[in-house]
């Protein structure tokens, strides 16, 4: 079998924070009725973690549970478990409409840390983000590509856009971080 | 610039965020209808100073399409709602009327 790679290799970037490319993870678009016995207990046994509400992200080291819509979810695992939770999925959901893909290799996935990496992200985001906070998913675009974010930890984002914008998005992440770029509207 | 709410997940976005869609509400005539009738389905828009409604999708975002009411004249946004009707919900025109009292707009005032 071939090589798995990340987009960019685990490229990172120091300035007034740090950009790095989080390397493999295992994502699933999920469509379905979220409002489902069935499909809550589906998703939340692959990952372990709570149904997330309207624009909520659940995540517990590497699974999570990401709303994206009304009627979609991103389920987050281990990339080489991703087709594994497929099937499993499939056994949960028998005769409950949804749609499953997996979609791993078609993403990118980013880490912003450190003290301005909100800042960095209000850059590139047209989101207010003195109000975004841990637990909250948002759907947008940074600069010219359309991407999701979400907080991972204090001062900690997870960027994810697809995989051909990888180079694009470490490239503004990256000028957005430059050293002594900082602005200091968060304080 | 235009800020929006999308009725589907509650982001209050700016206008770079979604992507206009055209005059809302417009009912279509296909095959079987008159010439004439075809002719303003395609065709006759509104091109109103003042209210208006307008169909968006929130292209970075959900993506989903929705209604949005709306004054060409001031940029102001009355309100969002649900792609799924036939007609602006009461709430919405109640809260045009409030601002813009008289107003009218094809067959709905």
């Amino acid at each position: 079998m071939s090589e798995l790679r990340s987009a960019l290799a685990g490229a990172v970037f120091d300035g007034i924070a740090k950009v790095q490319e989080a390397g493999l993870c295992g994502m699933i678009a999920f469509r379905g009725d979220l409002s489902a016995t069935k499909v809550k207990n589906a998703v939340t046994g692959v990952t372990g973690v709570d149904m997330p509400g309207q624009r909520g992200c659940n995540v517990g080291g590497d699974n999570g549970l990401a709303w994206m819509s009304p009627d979609e979810l991103l389920i987050m695992v281990e990339h080489d478990k991703a087709e594994l939770v497929l099937e499993t999925l499939a056994k949960g959901l028998k005769n409950q409409h949804y749609m499953a893909e997996n979609v791993s290799d078609a993403r990118a996935v980013f880490t912003v840390t450190g003290k301005h990496a909100a800042e960095v992200i209000a850059k590139l985001a047209p989101v207010d983000m003195s109000t975004f906070s841990v637990g909250e998913i948002r759907r947008t675009r940074l600069a010219q590509v359309p991407a999701a974010f979400w907080m991972h930890g204090e001062n900690a984002y997870t960027v994810v856009c697809f995989r051909s914008a990888a180079d694009y998005m470490f490239g503004i992440l990256s000028m957005a971080a430059q050293e002594g770029s900082e602005v200091g509207v968060f304080g | 610039m235009l800020i929006l709410e999308c009725p589907y997940c509650g982001v209050t976005g700016e206008e770079t965020e979604f992507h206009g869609g055209g005059e809302a509400h417009i009912k279509r005539f296909g095959p079987g209808s008159s010439d004439a009738d075809f002719e303003t389905y395609l065709f006759m828009r509104e091109n109103p100073k003042g209210v208006h409604f307008e169909r968006w999708r929130h292209v970075n975002g959900c993506g989903k399409w929705f209604h949005a009411a709306r004054c060409t004249m001031t940029l102001e946004v009355f309100g969002t709602y649900s792609a799924q009707t036939f007609e602006p919900p009461k709430e919405i025109k109640d809260a045009i009327s409030a601002k813009r009292p008289g107003w009218s707009w094809r067959e709905f005032s």
